[in-house]
């Protein structure tokens, strides 16, 4: 790639480190948000949880039929949850973003998929996802249309 | 046509001896057919639970994300080279495994109809796996037979028919591997096209003393896209000019290639990327009931379910791709047909698409590969403990990164896609600015694409 072309889409570059690492501020105050979680076979009820960043989560977990577990990704909690015997977890949700909650605890055939989501919000992740592509997307079309590569013959 | 730059592998003499050795394939295949059967066994016979069984863990985990995220995009059809389930049907009709045994072929030689000489077989097999894939994906039992139904299948149709007919044309697995590995950095050509026009006894077609002909049904001579090539190097062992070589190149450098291009593959491209989708929905969404519909658990659900999954794939998204090339042709003022503009830049959804299933399958295999350790040790989950693994704890691998991943992946599809769909633009328009604009609305397609892909694994 030569100077020229590195020149011209220099400012796509810039506005797509912006859009990826620029600092945004947490919202609103956090408060304490206390949930009874159940799992059922192949599902958790309420299927998507929604907080804000900073915001405690008490929850309290429960199976309804079979022992399950409950996993939260990038938080690291792990805990088992037998039928009969409710359990309490409690975290801060200070990372923003989406994370799926998985059994953790073999429960039948579409175990593997047995998944939640927690989305802490603002969700920056995805819509700094979606600005970079966004920008992605116009930096190509400007490529295109300042460098049109040779063409290939049909 | 504009070539990019190749490497020619067969350079090293000591890889070249070994694509031609005739014991290569057969001792691959051997190896996949040891765990192949393994998988049935263990199917039928194992424990119910598909996390704890190796027919679930190892096709569904460890070879699904070792095809889709190495072998497919690196290397192509190679799979296809080392598959098993055609193996069987194929040394029946050579009576031999590793030598070459003159003569024809034993089978009724029944002639494969001419309009099935297409992939649509294998895209409506595919989509009759894919309503399935829940039930499939999770019982032991049922993976088990639909594995034993394709190596039936393939025995069966190489009864009647030469070569590997289930290969090229009926195998559900084999239409997406043979359009994506447009992409792929591997490919099989000859090395000067002169050379096989001269060359009169065509020798990769009829075959030698000591090699078949082609099994793909392939004229090497004049092949200029690896989508039916199955890699199995009978052409490298029978030319007598040494005239084949095996390609290093660029990613992508088949989907210029405007020769072959096809409305079923077309349609290949717009099933595999709704499939990703849907599949990103209904196994790694947090609904419920979506997977209950799947799993078959009330058959009016089921048949809910499968008429939306099959109006996605075959009305849904392939209307509004066909909005976007009427768009794309109104926007350059081309005079080409838009079915032709529809089946072209179809070529461009599929490197979004394969991507699409990389980052859908980061986010099932990373999560549970630690399953494959355990399973290892304790294939049939019968409380054997062959390695000391039978108890390694299920660890997901990279849940914290998994988001960056997925964002890093489809921004790299998105850029390759649109590149692509603005040079397939190109091939029809007269100048730079008209294909320019005619790539603005497939542009448009395929990051709202791309959106539906974030919002799912991020939003």
């Amino acid at each position: 790639m030569n100077r020229q072309k590195l020149v011209s889409l220099a400012p796509f570059v810039a506005l797509a480190l912006l859009v990826w690492f620029v600092p945004l501020p947490v919202s609103a105050a956090p408060v304490t948000h206390t949930i009874t979680l159940t799992a059922d076979q192949f599902s958790f009820d309420p299927p998507v949880l929604r907080v804000n960043q900073g915001d405690t989560v008490r929850l309290t977990l429960h199976a309804a039929d079979v022992v399950h577990g409950f996993y939260l990704d990038a938080y690291g909690l792990n805990t088992r949850i037998e039928p009969g015997l409710s359990q309490q977890i409690e975290f801060v949700a200070d990372q923003p973003g989406k994370f799926r909650y998985r059994c953790s605890v073999s429960c039948g055939g579409l175990h593997p998929f047995m998944i939640g989501e927690l989305v802490v919000n603002p969700n920056w992740p995805f819509a700094r996802a979606v600005g970079l592509t966004l920008v992605a997307a116009a930096g190509a079309l400007f490529y295109l249309w300042r460098f049109p590569p040779r063409p290939v013959p049909l | 046509m504009n070539q990019p730059a190749r490497f020619d592998l067969t350079r090293f003499g000591w890889l070249r001896a070994l694509l031609k050795s005739r014991l290569l394939q057969p001792a691959m295949m051997l190896v996949t057919l040891f765990f192949f059967v393994l998988a049935i066994l263990t199917g039928f016979a194992g424990t119910p639970a598909g996390n704890r069984n190796f027919g679930i863990i190892f096709v569904w985990i460890v070879w699904w994300a070792l095809l889709i995220i190495v072998l497919v995009p690196f290397f192509g059809r190679l799979w296809c080279m080392v598959c098993p389930i055609p193996a069987p049907g194929e040394w029946l009709q050579r009576r031999a495994i590793v030598r070459h045994k003159p003569g024809r072929l034993r089978t009724l030689r029944w002639r494969w109809p001419s309009r099935l000489r297409n992939i649509w077989l294998q895209n409506f097999g595919f989509l009759a796996m894919a309503i399935f894939s829940t039930v499939i994906l999770t019982r032991p039992g049922v993976s088990a037979w639909v594995l034993l139904g394709m190596i039936l299948l393939g025995v069966g149709l190489s009864v009647l028919y030469e070569n590997r007919v289930f290969c090229r044309y009926v195998c559900p697995v084999g239409g997406f591997i043979g359009l994506y590995s447009l992409t792929s950095t591997l490919e099989l050509r000859v090395k000067d096209a002169q050379i096989c026009k001269d060359h009169t006894t065509k020798d990769c077609v009829a075959g030698t003393a000591c090699s078949y002909g082609c099994p793909w049904l392939i004229y090497p001579g004049n092949m200029t896209r690896s989508t039916h090539c199955g890699m199995c190097t009978e052409c490298l062992k029978s030319c007598p000019k040494d005239n084949i070589a095996l390609n290093l190149r660029p990613f992508g450098a088949d989907l210029l290639v405007a020769k072959g291009r096809s409305l079923d593959e077309a349609y290949k491209a717009l099933i595999m990327l709704a499939c990703a989708l849907l599949y990103s929905a209904v196994l790694l969404g947090p609904w419920g009931w979506l997977k209950s519909w799947a799993n078959l658990e009330s058959l009016p659900a089921w048949g809910l379910y499968a008429a939306g999954f099959l109006a996605v794939n075959l009305l849904i998204l392939p209307g509004l791709f066909w909005l976007t090339a009427a768009a794309s042709r109104a926007a350059a003022r081309l005079q080409t047909p838009v079915k032709r503009l529809f089946i072209d830049y179809a070529y461009s959804l599929v490197p979004l698409g394969l991507i699409g299933w990389i980052a859908f399958s980061f986010s099932f295999v990373f999560v549970n590969g630690s399953y494959a350790i355990a399973v290892l040790s304790d294939p049939f989950g019968w409380g054997w403990n062959l390695f000391g693994t039978r108890d390694f704890p299920w660890t997901p691998f990279l849940p914290d990164l998994m988001a960056f991943l997925q964002t890093g992946l489809l921004l790299v599809g998105l850029l390759f896609s649109i590149v692509t769909a603005y040079r397939i633009g190109r091939q029809h328009a007269a100048t730079d600015s008209q294909a320019w604009r005619g790539t603005l609305p497939v542009a448009g397609f395929l990051t709202s694409l791309t959106l539906v892909f974030l919002w799912l694994n991020l939003g």
